[in-house]
């Protein structure tokens, strides 16, 4: 399934969204809010103060049991030995022909593995681990917790009056927090390309902990619209849509989470492939677009060459808020992913001018640890 | 004058054998923030259900549909500039597109805007 589709449960914030106005649509097998005031107003709030994400339709797992971290490593391409603990890193669930089964977040917690991935993919992922895994390792899916994200510049502000201490945290690091009565795993991490966290919360203790949140005037509740908006302009991937299974590691752009060693010694699914392609270069790459004029370009229109030829697809497009224009991503035959290459758009008969774009649209704005320290 | 409305959400406001078409509020809300909107070029001749005219929320495209025949005389040319007068004045300054009908006839097939509201809030 895929972004729509029949609800098949609800999630802990169900009745806080309905009561604040949050439009809800299904997705991922959930009715979650695509919006409350409009998109628009809701992204450029985020990129402005501080927007509240709720994102628990999202597989939260816990990975644990003798040597988990080797393990991991016959899934993913990522140097899950050398992670640090309390440090998050972003990889690859792989095919054994290199394409994506899914885009994740690992965060080492002592010997164990917490896990965030895509919430239209995790029960098919869990079935990856479980079979994927050797016995002594153990999958935990964690369906009690919600996961809330409150991103922007002024998100610090207002997570530190609640929970004090987090301002500490830098980009892309994890810790424990007591809070509201409550054991909150806090991350410095998002979805928008601002600064921001990710919090996992017990579903019952969620509500008070958004209205907490929401009782700053800093804060408002964002839908899942602006959140397809916000990380479009950040140049972020979409499960399903930009990544999928016919897409590899480096045609994605995605090359930092092949670890140094792995690269060397190789051990994870589709390595041959993903390995020669880092070498040779991919026959696609994904490519961000600005299109000249107002109107948006969607998913699944044709990218053409200078002489008409189908060279690729769209795979995200629209509106970008902060830009004020139409931006999309989309994959071309890599001799045509040069920044600056002039491209046309088809899509129902209209073409587009388009020109390759280096991603993020938007400067990301994370609160990276200073160098050296 | 007088109003009528179509299933799809488009409103035609009748003056003799002129009119003028938009989306009604329902739409607009519907729709959330436009950012686009393509209107059809005076002289265009369309047919009672044809594609007419494009709309585009942040989400999503939209076809609009002209809810009665004839030949447009004018196009809402302040759309190009400021699509988002669609949201603020869906009934009003947001308009599409004038036309002259082709026949008044078709009306008949339409609702009235008291039968519309109460029809809206059944959706």
């Amino acid at each position: 399934m895929d972004q729509t589709g029949q609800v098949q449960a609800s999630l802990p914030l169900d009745q806080w969204h309905r009561d604040r106005g949050g439009r809800m649509v299904a997705f991922a097998g959930y009715a979650m809010p695509v919006q409350y005031d409009g998109i628009m107003a809701e992204h450029l709030w985020t990129r402005e103060n501080a927007g509240l994400f709720d994102v628990s339709h999202m597989g939260q797992l816990l990975i644990h049991g003798k040597d988990s971290d080797r393990a991991l490593e016959t899934l993913m391409p990522g140097d899950f030995s050398a992670q640090k603990d309390m440090k998050l890193k972003y990889s690859l669930l792989l095919a054994d022909d290199g394409g994506i089964i899914d885009d994740l977040m690992a965060t080492r917690r002592g010997d164990d593995f917490y896990v965030v991935v895509n919430g239209a993919t995790k029960f098919g992922d869990i079935d990856v681990f479980e079979h994927g895994l050797p016995r002594q390792i153990v999958v935990d899916h964690m369906k009690q917790q919600a996961l809330l994200a409150l991103q922007g510049p002024r998100a610090v502000d207002v997570l530190d009056a609640i929970v004090p201490g987090v301002a500490e945290l830098t980009f892309m690091e994890c810790r424990a927090f007591h809070a509201l009565g409550q054991t909150l795993w806090i991350s410095r991490s998002g979805y928008t390309g601002e600064d921001g966290f990710e919090i996992s919360v017990p579903g019952p203790g969620a509500a008070a902990l958004a209205d907490a949140i929401i009782a700053n005037p800093l804060a408002r509740p964002i839908g899942l619209g602006a959140r397809d908006s916000l990380r479009l302009e950040a140049g972020l991937p979409l499960y399903g849509h930009d990544i999928d299974r016919s897409t590899t590691p480096v045609m994605a752009g995605l090359n930092f989470a092949i670890n140094k060693r792995r690269r060397a010694e190789g051990g994870f699914p589709g390595a041959v492939r993903i390995l020669g392609e880092l070498d040779q270069g991919p026959v696609q790459k994904r490519i961000g677009l600005t299109i000249e004029g107002r109107q948006p370009v969607r998913e699944g229109a044709v990218i053409l060459d200078g002489e008409g030829s189908e060279i690729g697809r769209i795979t995200s497009g629209g509106h970008s808020p902060s830009l004020q224009r139409p931006i999309a991503m989309g994959y071309v035959a890599a001799a045509l992913a040069e920044e600056g290459t002039a491209l046309k758009i088809e899509q129902r008969g209209k073409l587009f001018d388009a020109t390759v774009t280096a991603m993020p649209f938007v400067p990301h704005k994370y609160h990276r640890k200073p160098a050296g320290a | 004058m007088s109003l009528y409305f179509t299933k799809d959400h488009e409103w035609v406001n009748v003056d003799g054998d002129h009119a003028t078409v938009g989306i009604s509020d329902h739409a607009q809300q519907a729709l959330g923030d436009i950012v686009f909107a393509e209107v059809p070029d005076a002289g265009r001749r369309v047919s009672k259900g044809d594609e007419a005219a494009v709309v585009e929320s942040v989400k999503a495209a939209s076809d609009v549909y002209a809810p009665v025949s004839g030949e447009v005389t004018e196009g809402n040319s302040a759309l190009g500039d400021d699509p988002s007068l669609i949201n603020r004045d869906p009934e009003g300054d947001g308009w599409f597109f004038k036309l002259k009908l082709a026949d008044p006839g078709e009306l008949g097939g339409l609702m009235d805007e008291a039968a519309y509201r109460e029809w809206c809030k059944t959706l």
